[in-house]
């Protein structure tokens, strides 16, 4: 299973973080400096795998974000991989040519994303297509939401008025 | 109105999480001031009663929180009432926060099963995914107790985009509350069959996790995941039940013989790397007793080496890694591309290399394996270069040494790794150094050899790292001096001004030892002095070298050394040094003055020569390994009885208590007294022994007779090719080694040598430099109990099955008859009497099977449907 999920800028930045194991607070911080120490210290044509704390880092860079998944010690590091690419291409396809900008003002919306992809630390839908018709959904029902909501706050101004 | 106008006007002016994000990006108060004030502004924010306002606080805190490590904990309520709102957006943020923030110890969590279970049966299919999210991360033993009959209910949607989420939370359900199993997992098990990949995807993958826990329990289901290897086209599903298989194989090897064609035709078909990795991995952890699979899975390993792509060379190595234990031969047909990846820039794939090297190791191939990896120690980073040092001396040292045969050689390789720039395993060096001595009696010569190189050098001597081998080195130097051919040299290493760069308890070892050669020598000295008249001829020729190697110049010259060099050390601040000086100072201004005198040279009973005599005898004791449970062993004698009050010692040891406490017995005299009173008792024993007095030998024999229990007896008979015992040599042996090696001081080595005798104890004798085992803590008790939850839900689910059946349930009737007509192989149809009979002997057939699985079960034993076997 898939035990977290960081992407981590090239400076350093925390871009996302998730967590399907329980880790406390403090331990969570702990875990982001001491991985993000190892990775962004990789050169680029060294291979994408570390072994840390007896797990295993599957790492890919894409443009200045590091994706890291920490899997167990038996999990299969090309599966990971593929399924990091995965994300990617759909990050890629909703926000347009997607760029860290996009996950700064959007750090929710990758986290939707992501939770259309894993559950529980396990690979949940492999189409592409479905979790993009899933995200514009939920979009939908949201944007619904606000033009109601929209339409109520003017009634009540004119009433004030009145 | 009032109420309602205010909570607008705070919608209206509150700052979004859009502005939050770049007013931290241009901030100027510095990171934690920012972040100080956003959270009190967000504190003041989320007490509000409108739901918009409140939500987008709890939004911003979300992201403090997750990207900065701000603590969220205390919102926790806040959240709770978020996530009650009716608005689908408030509902995803307030799901966020509670999966982000909440756990098992968080006080609210019981104000959000009834939200949950609300939402879990919503028409919005939306929040029921994130009700399904959620509980997935945070769920609570009495959240999964209260909520199982929901999951229960989902598992079986008609919405695959629910069903496959519900079947992703049963791991953390199950976990947390193994009655769920009962309830659950007949239908978990019904998903296998289904057509939708994404929902096969998704129990596949629940039931990789399940038997990485605990494959006996998920054995009985072993022809539903057959079928799902066979049929399945899907790289996800493929890998998941590979890896399924390699748990289940391993307990059941009947099992692993069926499945190897299916996995060797997806290793030959599929071009996915991921799925051939996964093969391979399959094959060379559970199938490796089949030769034609392994075969495959190495040529497989073999492509993956050759590819340029670093991953797939990390990958092959590691596949390597784990066939070489039972295949040694895949690792040998790859050496090259092995010893090529040393020289890869990834310390991942050095690192495989070097394990697999390690592997390779046997006693033929170790000196030239150990070469090459000096090499690569020598020109590698700090980092590597321990690790290779450190895989070298944990494979030489493995069970007594078993694969070294030349101890010579690896006492030198020791040496030269000790001089690596980088080494900093010091102290694994000085443990094998002392393990050596004491373990390889044939090997001592050697390990003074090495040990004088090391002392001898004074640049060594700042190097921090090096300072426990420069201890065991001194040590050895000390305890096998007759090993020595420059004992004079020896003591000068010993006593040289640099070693002031060493610390305190070292220090006091130096002189220890020199205290030994000094002994040594002047035994060597006073031995020469004796007559000649009475000796035999060649024992004349041996007196002769001992006097040209200690003349009275020599050793004169060899007591003003040590005198000059210990005398600064009297005022040391460290008393153990202080106290060794002195003690080795006490003893040269006893013999001094006779020596320099060359008083009574050929009175035997000089007072220096008694006094010698004395200190050999008290450094004569050989030392050998000592069992991990050698205390256990020693017996109370008979008749001893331990009291807490020490007060009987003074009766008995009243008689020698009074000359200590007379002040005047000089120094001088108390020596005497003691020594003369030792040589009275030695000389009486010896005489009723019947054994020849004055023999170091002798008294080494009767101390041994006389504490016999204290020594550990070898439980086997350990002899080499020439049947030589492994009894410790006497003394007297040792001498005659001596004289031997003086007769030859050139003699060339002899390099086709049988290997040495060894000592080696059946028990308790472990190596210290054993990594400790990676050991996975699991809860015994927890993992027990699910997994007899399991098994008591696999007869629910064959019972439920034929009640099914029974109940002429239309779409379940309809598999069994393709069931059937496929295993009977029959094409033809049937007159309705016809199948109404047949039905009803499957029906009976159906019975006896599960009463034979309820037997089993009984009885811890599953049996494997014969469609598999």
């Amino acid at each position: 299973m898939i035990h977290f999920v960081l992407l981590v800028s090239r400076q350093g930045k925390v871009r996302l973080t998730k967590w399907y194991s329980p880790y406390a607070q403090k331990e969570r911080s702990k875990v982001i400096r001491e991985l993000s120490g190892v990775i962004l210290n990789r050169g680029p044509k060294l291979c994408n795998f570390v072994e840390w704390r007896g797990y295993k880092v599957v790492y890919k860079r894409y443009a200045s974000l590091y994706f890291c998944m920490c899997i167990d010690q038996e999990d299969n590091e090309l599966e990971v991989l593929e399924i990091i690419h995965h994300y990617v291409e759909i990050l890629d396809r909703y926000f347009g040519s997607v760029c860290e900008l996009d996950l700064i003002f959007n750090f929710h919306k990758a986290y939707y994303i992501l939770d259309e992809l894993l559950i529980a630390g396990e690979l949940q839908e492999s189409s592409k297509k479905t979790v993009a018709r899933i995200i514009s959904a939920q979009d939908q029902l949201v944007e619904v939401a606000k033009e109601e909501a929209s339409s109520i706050s003017n009634i009540i101004a004119q009433a004030t008025n009145r | 109105m009032s109420s309602s106008s205010t909570s607008i006007m705070d919608n209206l002016f509150q700052r979004s999480l859009e502005d939050l994000i770049k007013g931290f990006r241009l901030q100027l108060l510095g990171e934690s001031n920012f972040i100080s004030r956003a959270v009190e502004e967000i504190r003041r924010e989320i007490k509000a009663t409108d739901l918009s306002t409140k939500s987008t606080a709890l939004h911003k805190l979300s992201y403090l929180a997750a990207l900065h490590g701000v603590d969220m904990s205390w919102a926790a309520f806040h959240a709770v009432e978020v996530v009650s709102s009716s608005r689908f957006q408030h509902k995803r943020i307030g799901y966020q926060a509670i999966t982000q923030s909440f756990n098992d110890q968080t006080s609210v969590m019981l104000l959000i099963t009834n939200q949950v279970r609300k939402d879990l049966n919503s028409a919005n299919e939306y929040e029921v995914s994130l009700a399904l999210e959620c509980l997935s991360r945070i769920g609570t033993h009495d959240l999964a107790r209260d909520l199982t009959p929901e999951v229960f209910t989902l598992l079986g949607s008609s919405k695959s985009f629910v069903k496959k989420k519900a079947i992703g939370v049963v791991l953390r359900v199950f976990e947390k509350y193994h009655d769920a199993v009962k309830v659950c997992f007949k239908r978990l098990v019904e998903n296998l069959e289904t057509s939708d990949p994404q929902i096969l995807s998704a129990v596949v993958g629940v039931f990789c996790e399940l038997a990485t826990k605990d494959p006996q329990s998920c054995l009985p289901l072993a022809p539903e995941f057959y079928k799902v290897l066979v049929d399945s086209r899907n790289n996800w599903v493929l890998i998941k039940v590979l890896k399924i298989f390699a748990k289940l194989a391993l307990i059941e090897p009947r099992l692993g013989k069926k499945v190897a064609e299916p996995i060797c035709e997806h290793m030959r078909r599929t071009v996915a790397k991921s799925l051939v990795f996964e093969c391979v991995r399959t094959v060379v952890s559970s199938l490796s007793d089949n030769e034609a699979a392994v075969k495959l899975a190495v040529a497989k390993i073999r492509e993956f080496l050759v590819e340029d792509d670093p991953n797939l060379k990390y990958l092959g190595l590691n596949a390597l890694s784990i066939v070489a234990p039972k295949h040694l031969w895949a690792v040998l047909e790859n050496k090259e591309v092995v010893v090529k990846a040393m020289s890869d820039e990834d310390p991942n794939v050095k690192l495989e290399a070097l394990h697999l090297l390690m592997a390779m190791v046997n006693e033929d191939n170790v000196s030239e394996i150990s070469r090459i990896l000096m090499n690569y120690a020598l020109k590698s980073d700090p980092l590597f270069c321990n690790e290779i040092i450190f895989s070298v001396l944990s494979a030489c040292s493995r069970n007594a040494y078993e694969i070294i045969v030349d101890f010579d050689w690896y006492l030198s390789l020791l040496g030269e790794m000790a001089r690596i720039p980088h080494c900093q395993r010091g102290e694994d060096i000085e443990h094998q150094l002392i393990d050596i001595g004491m373990r390889v009696r044939d090997a001592r010569p050697q390990l003074v050899r090495v040990s004088w190189a090391l002392l001898i050098d004074p640049a060594l001597l700042g190097n921090l790292f090096l300072h426990p081998i420069l201890s065991a080195a001194a040590w050895v130097s000390g305890e096998y001096v007759e090993f020595s051919k420059n004992p004079y040299e020896t003591v000068e290493a010993l006593l040289q001004p640099r070693t002031d760069l060493l610390p305190p308890s070292i220090k006091a070892i130096y002189i220890h030892s020199a205290f030994k050669v000094l002994v040594f020598c002047l035994g060597s000295y006073f031995s020469s002095q004796e007559p000649t008249s009475s000796s035999l001829a060649q024992e004349s020729s041996s007196g002769s070298l001992l006097v040209n190697v200690f003349t009275h110049e020599s050793i004169l010259s060899l007591v003003n050394v040590i005198e000059l060099g210990l005398g600064p050390l009297s005022g040391y601040h460290d008393v153990e040094v202080q106290e060794r000086a002195k003690n080795v100072l006490g003893y040269i201004s006893v013999i001094k003055q006779e020596i320099a005198e060359q008083l009574n040279l050929q009175d035997n009973e000089t007072e220096a020569s008694r006094v010698t005599a004395f200190m050999e005898d008290v450094f004569s004791e050989e030392f050998g390994p000592i069992s991990a449970t050698a205390q256990e062993k020693v017996c109370v004698p008979d008749g001893l009885e331990l009291k807490e009050n020490l007060g009987d010692l003074e009766e008995i040891c009243g008689e020698h208590l009074k000359p200590v406490e007379s002040d005047s017995v000089s120094y001088t005299d108390k020596i005497s007294f003691s020594v003369s009173k030792l040589r009275i008792r030695d000389q009486q024993e010896a005489t009723s022994s019947s054994s020849p007095p004055h023999e170091a030998s002798s008294l080494l024999a009767e101390h041994r007779k006389r504490h016999g229990m204290y020594y550990l007896t070898s439980q086997k008979e350990d002899q080499d090719s020439n049947g030589t015992s492994s009894d410790y040599p006497l003394a007297n042996e040792l001498a005659n080694e001596i004289s031997q090696d003086s007769f030859n001081p050139k003699r060339k080595p002899n390099q086709s040598k049988p290997r040495p005798v060894v000592v080696k104890l059946d028990d308790g004798d472990e190596s210290r430099i054993t990594p400790q085992a990676k050991t996975n803590i699991q809860t015994a008790n927890d993992d027990e109990s699910l997994s007899r939850a399991i098994q008591s839900a696999l007869l629910v689910k064959n019972k439920g099955k034929e009640k099914d059946r029974y109940e002429g349930n239309p779409n379940s009737g309809q598999q069994e008859k393709e069931e059937s007509s496929r295993i009977e192989n029959h094409q033809n149809s049937e007159k309705k009497k016809k199948k109404k009979k047949k039905k009803k002997g499957e029906g009976s057939s159906k019975h006896k099977s599960r009463r034979q699985n309820e037997v089993a079960s009984a009885s811890e034993q599953v049996i494997i449907p014969d469609f598999l076997l």
